[in-house]
């Protein structure tokens, strides 16, 4: 594997980068380092900047304060077409004038390349992205989302970037094709060595690819760590949120240091001690759905809450249910094996552990 | 009159019970709509063309239309002794040094329009459109005024004591200087519609795919935008071809185009025939090339249907 043959130095390093349009702050300061050959994979809601973030590191856009550094170098004013980075755009921006060959071919044609050894890279680029010869003449308008997906990718590649930047190119494929490209990226990835910078609002696919996740709210690198680290170590509640379908419950601090009051919730919860909330006075707890138990007749649990189902979800392989507790809706997912067979209205006790909960703070 | 059988049209459709004679075809409603202007066609377009046509093939200085025919007037064109066709060169040659001009013009500003002025653009395009509230001659004349001798430009320079402004007034240059000011907005909008259909990250790609600006011009710019460049060009070219205001008030007949042999031919010299025949070659020269033009011309893409 290429990547571990790497020393583990940062490629791409951002000290202290800021953008802002006008009075609006699109990146608030931040210090990010890409390692050389990692897959990252930048996460978070529209709006969050990451797009912005990503078109500094493609030098679209120049910081309004900080560095940005290349392997050591300062390349804050560097014009896109001198880096060694490479972008795929989220509308692919292939040239529809061109066929699919003159599209890959494109930076090699720019570059002073004779059509003849242009020709056969691009062929070759073309069985590295799994698109068949004979597309080679094919107007690229004619081709389906994801063949165009491929082209796109060939064509960066053709570039011979050291970094490749995705803005969110899989956004308008359909979830089962979505689900076989991502893993030909990672494959890819692998493959090429190359470092790949990934953009996306979808933390399944951040989750699917990358070795780290980087996740951005509102102008600001909420939290950078690798998929289990974002996982079972979420910072904040936007987080823990943003992973998916989550319980979170306010909590108070009560006497002790793993004892604590339901907010919005009646009872009493005990956590596993940690550092972010040490010396909070209020936090939230998270608990996820797969970790919630429904408890039966003398069970019991670290923690406790009683509550009335009202909806049951088949989620293919699980089953979700809802359960209203006081003015709360819970999530619960359980195996198709553990189904309660409970009808609506039917009183059920929750629980889970204190192990299985995460803390974090408010 | 024509308000009055629409309106009976109106009201034959609405009150007329069914099972009423029908016409023996029927239109779809779009052509339906479309009845108005084709009638309109027919009569503002169609009918001067035929008309010209048919007084084409009369004899010659007579107004003998279909009543006898003859293709004297065209001989009369062809011999060898008519010096028609140095007109006929005169103004294709002002036509394609005016479309290269504007080309070479236009682009510039186009582009500025589309990707450099930002919120200015509607100010800048404005200024280019207000010279044709005012009409053509009135212009020209006002050119006149500018550029003759003892005029606002020559008489100002004098009155300040310098020897008098260039006379540049009836010359070929002051025609075609006057030809590109007259047809910029016509080649510029057409351009800048064609530049507006680039897509912006299309260019960012480029870039980053290591092309410079001159590449990006080459590769993306202008084969996207060619639509607009070709319309802009084949308009402004169909219409300085038939320019006949430059050559009269700028160039003071010094040269003689061809639309103005042909109004020579209906006023001067009264030969309605001839000046018919003149016309119907120009028209087909020009029809030809237009229908050449837009053969390439992809109108769909530049519709964006495609």
């Amino acid at each position: 594997m290429p990547t571990t043959d790497k020393p583990n130095l940062p490629i791409l390093q951002l000290v202290g980068v800021r953008k802002t349009f006008g009075d609006f702050v699109a990146v608030e300061t931040l210090d990010l380092d890409v390692m050389e050959g990692e897959f990252l994979t930048i996460v978070g809601p529209s709006g969050s900047g990451k797009t912005t973030l990503l078109r500094m590191l493609a030098g679209m856009e120049a910081p309004s304060a900080g560095d940005i550094s290349l392997r050591g170098v300062r390349i804050n004013e560097m014009p896109p077409e001198k880096r060694p980075t490479c972008m795929v755009f989220q509308s692919l921006a292939l040239f529809p004038h061109k066929s699919v060959g003159e599209n890959i071919e494109f930076p090699l044609k720019m570059r002073g390349v004779p059509a003849k050894a242009r020709k056969a890279r691009a062929l070759e680029l073309m069985g590295v992205v799994r698109l068949p010869e004979s597309y080679y003449a094919k107007n690229v308008m004619k081709c389906s989302g994801g063949e165009r997906q491929r082209v796109a990718l060939a064509r960066a590649l053709a570039y011979d970037p050291d970094v490749l930047f995705f803005d969110e190119p899989l956004s308008a494929i359909d979830y089962k094709l979505k689900k076989v490209l991502e893993k030909e990226l990672k494959d890819l990835h692998r493959e090429t060595g190359k470092t790949f910078v990934y953009i996306t609002h979808s933390l399944e696919e951040a989750m699917v690819m990358s070795d780290r996740i980087g996740v951005m709210r509102s102008g600001r690198l909420v939290q950078v760590g690798t998929p289990e680290e974002i996982y079972a170590k979420p910072v904040d509640r936007f987080v823990s949120e943003f992973m998916g379908e989550v319980n979170v419950i306010a909590v108070e601090r009560a006497a002790g240091v793993e004892d604590w009051t339901g907010v919005d919730v009646p009872g009493r919860f005990t956590l596993a001690p940690c550092q972010e909330i040490a010396d909070a006075a209020t936090a939230y707890v998270v608990v996820r759905p797969e970790y919630l138990r429904v408890l039966g007749e003398g069970a019991g649990a670290d923690n406790a809450l009683e509550g009335v189902i009202y909806n049951e979800y088949a989620l293919g392989s699980r089953i979700q249910y809802q359960v209203r507790v006081g003015e709360k809706v819970m999530l619960v997912e359980l195996s198709r094996a553990q189904a309660l067979h409970a009808a609506p209205g039917q009183r059920v006790r929750l629980g889970w552990d204190a192990r299985d909960a995460i803390a974090v703070r408010n | 009159m024509v308000s009055l059988s629409v309106s009976d049209r109106a009201t034959d459709t609405a009150t007329k019970p069914a099972g009423a004679p029908r016409l023996p075809f029927r239109l779809s409603p779009g052509a339906r709509a479309a009845l108005p202007l084709l009638g309109l066609l027919a009569v503002g377009f169609l009918a001067p063309l035929l008309a010209i046509l048919a007084f084409s093939f009369a004899p010659p200085r007579s107004f003998a239309v279909l009543r006898a025919f003859s293709l004297a007037n065209y001989a009369e064109l062809f011999s060898l002794s008519n010096t028609v066709w140095l007109s006929f060169l005169w103004s294709i040659g002002f036509a394609l040094a005016t479309v290269v001009l504007l080309a070479l013009i236009a682009y510039p500003i186009a582009f500025g329009l589309t990707f450099v002025f930002g919120r200015w653009s509607g100010l800048v395009s404005v200024l280019f459109v207000f010279p044709l509230f005012v009409s053509e001659n009135v212009r020209l004349y006002g050119w006149v005024l500018f550029f003759i001798k003892n005029g606002v430009l020559d008489g100002s320079l004098k009155a300040l004591g310098f020897s008098g402004g260039p006379q540049v007034l009836y010359t070929s240059g002051m025609i075609l200087a006057g030809m590109v000011y007259t047809y910029l907005p016509f080649m510029l909008f057409p351009m800048t519609l064609g530049l507006a259909m680039v897509p912006r990250d299309l260019i960012d790609a480029a870039r980053d795919l290591g092309a410079g600006r001159w590449q990006i011009w080459r590769e993306v710019e202008v084969p996207l935008a060619m639509p607009g460049i070709l319309i802009g060009t084949l308009l402004t070219f169909v219409l300085a071809i038939g320019a006949v205001a430059e050559a009269k008030i700028l160039g003071g007949q010094s040269v003689i185009v061809i639309s103005h042999d042909i109004e020579i031919a209906f006023t001067y010299s009264q030969n309605w025939p001839l000046g018919s025949a003149l016309a119907v070659l120009v028209t087909l020269f020009i029809g030809t090339l237009t229908l050449l033009a837009l053969q390439r011309l992809d109108l769909d893409r530049l519709l964006g249907r495609r």
